[in-house]
């Protein structure tokens, strides 16, 4: 078995799980007392998540269907009774995996369907394929074969191959009707033609007792252009699942309270302004909104990048997508969920989108240049004929074997094949690629743009363990547990598991108390112990009657950030460093990874300027980074990559997503993206050649159907072969992977 | 001549049977979860999940 790509829960999980699963209720379907629940399960990846999960959501009272889709994640999960929706969440989150509630989208089935019609097809024309070259086989070597004979064999090859290729090029003949609707030429155009016309010559060869029919490469050539529409349509349905987790976030639930003090769990998009909203510990903020009750801290990583949480009270108004840290607080909603930060982001992020699909691909540069040209040729093959005194008839046969031979199967399979072998070795090591032509945009980029928090480095905060006594740690851990403060968490984490303090109090903005060891014991900001504040991020420990000791957190940069910088540089790419956090935090992380060109205090907006500038510079930005602040660069840049732990619209936004603590990911893609598209210049290369060989051939009219089968399967063969030697490069140990596993 | 007459039938009703049994496995969402699938053999689990 070949390595996870990522760890069991998987790493693709870490940042985001801080937030506490919402109340699904409002995404049950209630139907005659059955009742039904999609979630969208995050991190299963084996085996045993898959058992775990179906078993454990299976055990709660009344549930009768739990069955879990692990090529999509969707758990559907089914019961009668009263079961509490929640519990399933919590039965799923307290299993390590993320949970959210979803409503199954209508694209999303009709995206399924369009691909079971093209698998179809292509089972069809594979059995047409092989039925008819066994009828073929005696006509291209059996010279004694009698007339008559030949003639039955060639019309139960006709049976067989008009309704083969009648059903299974209807996705080319759809798309290339509406290409000429459109009055632009695609490549589907020449096959839909080679298609009908080498079935139509076929028809007329075999009524007329003539040399040659071309039923067997009408159907070989569907058969293998569907190889490459298969395969292309499997990736495009990949990164369609990567979206339902935009769909998941946006359609979270929030806990309303109403006129007479009820709590009701509702759909986030259904919050109004004005609405009175409940936004426990450890919740994420459905929508901007004003705080009326409670004062807390809200962890802003995913809205601004800064690592310090900042105090919330009264009065102040807080962004869509903070996580609240201590206290339950009371908030008004200002917007509805569709004028929040979040789809202020989402908005920009489909404006990104609209400027990627104007991209060209390789594929559609190649077919304009092809197509034209290649009807030029079947038309001088004609006109030429009949220059030199051919029969009309003779002619025709001319400029449709011309047609058939340079059908663009090597070309049309050039691009999807190695898209498809280059996003399995990068899957292979923890990587997932969102689209096919995103290679292309990754392969060309030439000025990097990193984010800090959580990007270049890990996001959570580290105990610096240098002069710490152990049982120090030890007993302050136990304060630690019981908070969502992320110095607090990084504490709890560096003491490992333990038991949890008694009577453990929330002092908001201030801290935790509780009896440790029958003492009272104190962990906190430095008024909070009444110390002296020093500079950096730093957490106070104090039990009565001692001196407070202080404890020192790192916001740590990954292992290999400067490996990677010089390892980036070495490719010839520039790199530069832009960040929300504090100017000297950032000129920290800068100087520790070696990146000598930073920008901090970036809003969203300055991101997104700073790279719109880049590009009007003409430079082919590839933006990596995490954060709701993130997301508007990260759609608006050339390319871009995403770590596993970034909110979901950023991961949404991004070409790439790279799971485990390893930053050389980043530099891995590039070198695979450069790869790939030299093999696909390479494919388009051959297949330019091939032409070169077999178009002179079809001009002298010396095209029989077994040199048609040979050219045609050969060609596609070739161009197989050299996608897959990117798949041997690929195998080596997986590093990022390994380590998310420990 | 009469091997065709027996042969042929023959050849269409064993290709129309396979292309029938792959429509169903198509259709029934046999295709649907690959990696669920592979992972579902493995399980100790007798029941028909």
């Amino acid at each position: 078995m070949t390595a996870l790509p990522s760890g069991c829960p998987s790493a693709l999980s870490t940042a985001t799980e801080l937030a506490t699963p919402q109340d699904p209720a409002a995404f049950v379907v209630n139907r005659d007392g059955r009742q039904t629940l999609d979630v969208l399960v995050r991190g299963a990846s084996c085996a045993g998540c898959l058992a775990k999960i179906e078993k454990s959501v299976g055990a709660l009272p009344g549930v009768d269907v739990a069955r879990l889709n692990l090529s999509t994640g969707r758990l559907r999960v089914e019961w009668t009774g009263a079961l509490k929706p929640k519990l399933v969440v919590e039965t799923i989150a307290g299993l390590g995996y993320g949970a959210s509630a979803f409503e199954p989208a209508a694209a999303d089935s009709a995206g399924a369907k369009a691909e079971r019609k093209l698998f179809a097809a292509l089972v069809v024309a594979g059995v047409a394929t092989v039925g008819v070259m066994f009828l073929s086989e005696p006509l291209w070597f059996g010279s004694d074969l009698a007339d008559e004979t030949r003639t039955i064999l060639r019309w139960i090859s006709a049976l067989v191959a008009i309704p083969a290729a009648a059903f299974a090029g209807l996705p080319f003949y759809a798309s290339a009707f509406a290409s000429i609707r459109s009055r632009r030429l695609n490549m589907d155009v020449p096959i839909s033609l080679a298609v009908i016309l080498a079935l139509g010559l076929s028809v007329v060869e075999t009524i007329n007792n003539g040399r040659h029919a071309f039923f067997d490469a009408a159907v070989m050539l569907l058969f293998f252009l569907l190889i490459g529409r298969v395969l292309d349509a499997r990736l495009r349905r990949q990164a369609y699942s990567a979206a339902n987790a935009l769909a998941a976030m946006q359609t979270a639930s929030a806990t309303r309270l109403r006129a007479d003090g009820v709590a009701e769990a509702i759909k986030a998009s259904d919050v109004r302004a004005g609405d009175l909203l409940l936004i426990a510990a450890g919740e994420r903020l459905p929508v901007n909104a004003e705080v009326i009750s409670g004062t807390s801290e809200a962890d802003l990583r995913l809205v601004t990048g800064e690592v310090e949480p900042a105090p919330t009270f009264p009065g102040q108004v807080i962004h869509a997508g903070a996580i609240n840290l201590s206290v339950p607080l009371r908030v008004r909603a200002l917007a509805r969920a569709d004028q929040s930060l979040m789809a202020d982001v989402a908005r920009l992020l489909e404006a990104g989108e609209q400027k990627k699909s104007a991209y060209r691909k390789l594929a559609d540069k190649a077919a304009e240049i092809y197509v034209p040209q290649v009807h030029a040729m079947a038309a001088l093959g004609f006109v030429g004929w009949l220059v030199f005194g051919a029969t009309t008839a003779q002619a025709a046969f001319v400029a449709i074997t011309v047609l058939i031979i340079t059908c663009p199967c090597a070309l049309a399979l050039a691009a999807p094949l190695v898209q498809v072998v280059a996003a399995g070795a990068l899957f292979r090591r923890g990587i997932y690629l969102s689209s096919g032509d995103a290679l292309e945009r990754l392969a060309t980029v030439d000025h990097v743009v990193f984010d800090k928090t959580g990007t270049l480095t890990l996001g959570d905060p580290v105990l610096r363990r240098e002069g710490l006594d152990a049982s120090i740690l030890k007993d302050a851990a136990r304060l630690a547990r019981a908070s969502h403060h992320p110095f607090s968490r990084a504490l709890a984490r560096a003491a490992g598991m333990g038991p949890v303090a008694d009577k453990v109090k929330e002092h908001p903005g201030q801290g935790v108390s509780g009896l440790v060891d029958g003492r009272m014991a104190r962990l906190g900001s430095a008024s909070f112990v009444g110390a002296v504040r020093g500079a950096g991020s730093e957490l106070w420990y104090a039990v009565d009657g001692e001196a407070p000791v202080v404890m020192h957190f790192d916001d740590a940069i990954r292992v290999d950030a400067g490996e990677t910088v010089a390892r980036l540089k070495r490719m010839g790419l520039s790199v530069e460093l832009l960040s929300g956090d504090s100017s000297g935090r950032v000129a920290q992380a800068a100087n520790a990874a070696g990146i000598s060109d930073w920008r901090g205090e970036a809003t969203p907006v300055s991101k997104a300027e700073r790279l719109a500038a880049l590009q009007a510079a003409g430079r082919k930005v590839l933006m990596v980074g995490d954060g709701l602040n993130d997301a508007a660069a990260l759609a608006g840049a050339h390319a871009s990559i995403a770590p596993g732990g970034a909110v979901d619209v950023s991961r949404l936004a991004s070409d790439c997503v790279f799971s485990g603590d390893s930053l050389s990911a980043v530099a891995d893609i590039i070198e695979v993206a450069r790869n790939a598209r030299r093999r696909m210049r390479e494919n388009f290369a051959l297949a330019a050649v091939y032409n070169l060989l077999a178009v002179p051939v079809a001009l002298a009219g010396w095209v029989t159907p077994l040199i048609a089968a040979v050219a045609m399967s050969g060609s596609s063969a070739v161009v197989t072969l050299n996608a897959l030697r990117l798949a041997g490069r690929g195998r080596a140990p997986v590093k990022a992977s390994v380590e998310s596993l420990g | 001549m009469n091997a065709f007459l027996l042969m042929l039938p023959a050849a269409f009703v064993l290709a129309a049977v396979g292309l029938a049994a792959f429509g169903w496995a198509l259709r029934s969402g046999q295709f649907e979860d690959p990696k669920g699938d592979a992972a579902r053999i493995l399980g100790n689990d007798d029941r028909p999940g």
